[in-house]
């Protein structure tokens, strides 16, 4: 089933791949991806439902003219998805990763954990340092996933200290033991930043639903 | 529908302001899909300039200021940023989206390089451009149009983790109501008191001409045309000192001009911050009490600064 958010002008598509009563689990793809179909085997398991989210320009929500991609907008379409859903713990893709990650941070008591993945878009544009450059596109593209998305969200700055404000955020304000799951092999600058200023290790998937699944629920009225 | 606190007769007064020349021409430019609304001074086979407003303004802020550049002998391009003045609101907002929208204006005014001044955002937004395509831009004016920051004590740090976390959540409990947002109607002169709290320097009646531009008028009052979803403060990962750490190799002459008294709209730069970041070669020139809507507090010394700088 999906259902439809408003996200200022751009309608979000949220999937809904599992029913069952318990915490949601968010799925957040990755850069030019888009929300799987299917409930994903790996997931299977969640003691609760499982969404996935297009991100603004991606899969089934609605591709904006003229670009203009920042990663705090699409922090906001999750944020749109947690208003929706009430607490829920987040897998990140790529760039989904990173949304996740700045999610955690931004609204800690919702966020009951994230798990950040491998995926397109994990890097951005690096943390700072390259040459001025304006993204020229090629509006030709066939869209979704929308070419300005693509462009913008792949050279984008990450700075290291900006990732870290949001993971210490997530520390030191969810109450979580461990707010922030490192599953990925890619560590880009930020990331290798959030796993210093953590002092977390990176784990596997499976590891890191089974902690999130023993938190308890407490259903939003 | 009657609205007993509006009268026509007396808003006439402020349609006009002593010195502001209407554009002589107003075009739409469409960046990628968004419309831009573009205004243009002077002659059409004169040297183009492009001319950029800041944030939460509007080209006609540039009323006064421009015609003194176009009866100079130049043809002075401006237009209003999506989301601003008679420009398409646009569903994203972004730095590098007002780049590609001012290239695009660019373009459809001269494949030639060009002269270039930018108010605050404005010259910011230059600057970075500049740095990106130094082949488009032959001279650069920033009207307190250049951010710098001082790096913050280890002692601001606990307060600015509080800082940062409320401007997150205010930011994103924004955007949850952003489709529901629209801006608050009022008398012309109330829309123009509102705005001296952002323009406290600029005289009430500027700020009325300026609502007669920068407003519309429904049926319950004036409006701001402004993006309702917009609002000052954003959040994101920009750092000045990316910016500050490349003007020492700055491609093309630049002139910086300074204010002496801050405003709550300005970067809060002191020309000293930034001296020592400016190649050798910079103008610098300071206004004396003088705020940071410099061109509209002084235009005549304001373009005579410019024009000086680009004959030499």
């Amino acid at each position: 089933m999906i259902q439809y958010l408003l996200h200022n002008r751009i309608w979000l598509a949220l999937h809904r791949l599992k029913q069952e009563p318990g915490r949601p689990l968010l799925l957040l793809h990755g850069l030019g991806e888009c929300s799987p179909s299917e409930l994903p085997p790996e997931y299977a398991d969640w003691p609760g439902p499982v969404y996935a989210l297009d991100f603004t320009g991606h899969g089934l929500s609605t591709v904006p003219q003229g670009g203009g991609y920042t990663c705090e907008l699409l922090m906001a379409d999750a944020d749109a998805a947690l208003a929706a859903l009430g607490e829920a713990t987040i897998v990140g893709r790529g760039l989904g990763a990173y949304i996740a990650l700045l999610l955690a941070g931004a609204r800690p008591a919702v966020v009951r954990g994230v798990i950040l993945r491998d995926g397109s878009g994990l890097a951005g544009g690096g943390a700072s340092g390259r040459s001025p450059y304006i993204p020229v596109i090629d509006t030709q593209q066939l869209a979704p996933p929308d070419p300005y998305a693509i462009a913008d969200l792949a050279t984008d700055a990450r700075p290291p200290s900006y990732s870290t404000s949001y993971a210490l955020l997530a520390e030191q304000e969810s109450g979580l033991v461990r707010p922030v799951m490192v599953c990925a092999r890619e560590h880009p600058e930020w990331l290798t930043a959030v796993i210093n200023a953590l002092g977390v290790e990176t784990v596997a998937v499976p590891e890191a639903l089974d902690e999130y699944r023993r938190l308890p629920y407490i259903a939003a009225e | 529908m009657t609205v007993p606190s509006i009268n026509i007769g007396d808003e006439s007064r402020f349609f006009s302001y002593p010195n502001a020349r209407a554009p002589d021409r107003r075009r739409t430019v469409s960046s990628s899909g968004v419309n831009l609304a573009v205004y243009e001074w002077g002659d059409l086979t004169a040297t183009p300039l492009i001319l950029i407003h800041g944030a939460f303004d509007f080209a006609r802020t540039y009323d006064v200021f421009a015609p003194l550049l176009a009866d100079a002998g130049y043809r002075v391009v401006s237009w209003d940023h999506r989301g601003h003045g008679d420009s398409e609101h646009a569903a994203l907002y972004s730095w590098v989206a007002d780049e590609r929208d001012m290239l695009a204006v660019v373009d459809s005014t001269t494949r030639e390089p060009c002269l270039a001044v930018g108010h605050s955002k404005g010259g910011s937004m230059l600057a970075h451009a500049i740095q990106a395509l130094p082949h488009r831009f032959t001279r650069f004016v920033s009207i307190d149009g250049l951010p710098f920051r001082s790096p913050h004590s280890d002692a601001a740090k606990r307060e600015r983790k509080r800082v940062f976390r409320d401007e997150i959540n205010d930011w994103l409990d924004h955007r949850r109501t952003a489709s529901t947002l629209t801006r608050k109607p009022g008398t012309l002169e109330d829309l123009a008191k509102r705005r001296a709290r952002m323009n406290p320097r600029l005289s009430h009646e500027w700020l009325c001409y300026l609502v007669t531009l920068g407003a519309r008028k429904d049926d319950d009052g004036w409006r701001w045309k402004i993006d309702p979803s917009m609002r000052m403060g954003g959040i994101g990962p920009f750092r000045s000192r990316w910016m500050t750490d490349r003007l020492p190799g700055f491609p093309i002459p630049m002139l910086a001009i300074f204010g002496t008294i801050e405003e709550t709209m300005g970067w809060g730069v002191k020309p000293g911050d930034l001296a020592p970041y400016l190649p050798p070669s910079t103008h610098i020139e300071v206004m004396q009490d003088t705020g940071h809507f410099i061109h509209i507090e002084r235009p005549d010394q304001t373009a005579r600064l410019i024009l000086d700088f680009f004959k030499t």
